[in-house]
């Protein structure tokens, strides 16, 4: 686990507002030389608490109106191997994200669509036919906000 | 209108979102002067927001991921204002969306481990307004995570 002073809470904040900015305009903000800006983002990065990047997309821009999120109850636990399942619904290009979760459902998905009837065309053809899908709960996702988080 | 070589430059961008727009034009065969172009139209357009960092909350000792779907009481006007306003209050809620379906809202919260979770649960998110049912999922693992449209 990395332990994070308040500079490196403050970087992680401005970071995952927006990952362009240089190391020098951070710097400046915070206080610090452009290399000491520099060798802390390495530290964030190398110590894991930085995962990747993620491009923000207007999805309704580009023709994606809807996002389903689906509970997925497995029809015959034991029976089916959870890996073929995670393999095949990892395959589908509108599934964007899987969590395999413990409670009322197996699995959770994140399904982006163009609209209903299209959402309706993922839902019959590709996750219904799963093996080993069973019951699913689906609910549409109206607004979304993302939190920094205990930084 | 999109064509096939803004498509292009997305689904390259969106899968390696720290492409510089020089590698982005190296990717999709274009000159950097072109890809420069594509790029700045793409974000006056809106459709390309920004980026971010992702942060890796396990590596920063927040080994718990929990989903609550939430269930509000209708009667009241404004539970949904009120009860967001609030949820966005508790650090450890680091999504928040709302649904048309059987859920009303869904809440992801971190937690170091299960007496921290058990704390936030008890204190700071049984306590927020208008709730009429919880439902706990605990996260197991993430099968699939870029969140990518189908482009």
């Amino acid at each position: 686990m990395i332990e994070l002073d308040e500079i490196d809470r403050a970087l992680l904040r401005a970071l995952a507002r927006d990952a362009t900015q240089s190391a020098s305009a951070l710097g400046r903000r915070l206080g610090l030389s452009q290399p000491a800006t520099w060798r802390r983002i390495r530290r964030l990065e190398e110590g894991g608490a930085i995962a990747g990047r993620r491009l923000r997309l207007n999805a309704e821009a580009l023709g994606f109106g809807v996002t389903v999120f689906l509970g997925i109850k497995l029809a015959t636990r034991g029976r089916v191997s959870l890996d073929d399942f995670e393999r095949a619904v990892s395959a589908i290009p509108e599934v964007q994200t899987v969590e395999h979760v413990l409670g009322l459902f197996d699995y959770r998905l994140r399904v982006v669509a163009r609209d209903l009837p299209d959402f309706e065309r993922v839902l019959r053809r590709r996750i219904m036919t799963l093996p080993g899908a069973g019951e699913v709960e689906a609910n549409v996702l109206l607004s979304e906000e993302r939190l920094p988080g205990p930084l | 209108m999109l064509d096939d070589l803004d498509r292009r430059i997305l689904r390259y961008w969106q899968a390696e979102p720290s492409l510089s727009p020089g590698e982005l034009a190296e990717r999709c065969n274009i000159t950097a002067g072109k890809a420069a172009r594509r790029i700045a139209r793409l974000q006056d357009q809106g459709i390309v927001q920004g980026s971010g960092v992702v942060i890796d909350w396990a590596a920063l000792g927040y080994a718990l991921e929990v989903s609550l779907r939430v269930t509000l009481d209708k009667t009241q006007a404004n539970a949904f204002d009120i009860f967001m306003a609030e949820a966005r209050q508790v650090p450890e809620v680091i999504e928040l969306q709302t649904f048309l379906g059987r859920v009303d809202l869904r809440l992801s919260i971190i937690a170091r481990d299960m007496a921290h979770y058990q704390q936030i649960y008890r204190s700071r998110i049984l306590t927020l307004p208008h709730i009429a049912e919880i439902e706990a999922l605990m996260h197991v693992a993430r099968i699939k995570t870029q969140e990518g449209l189908p482009l």
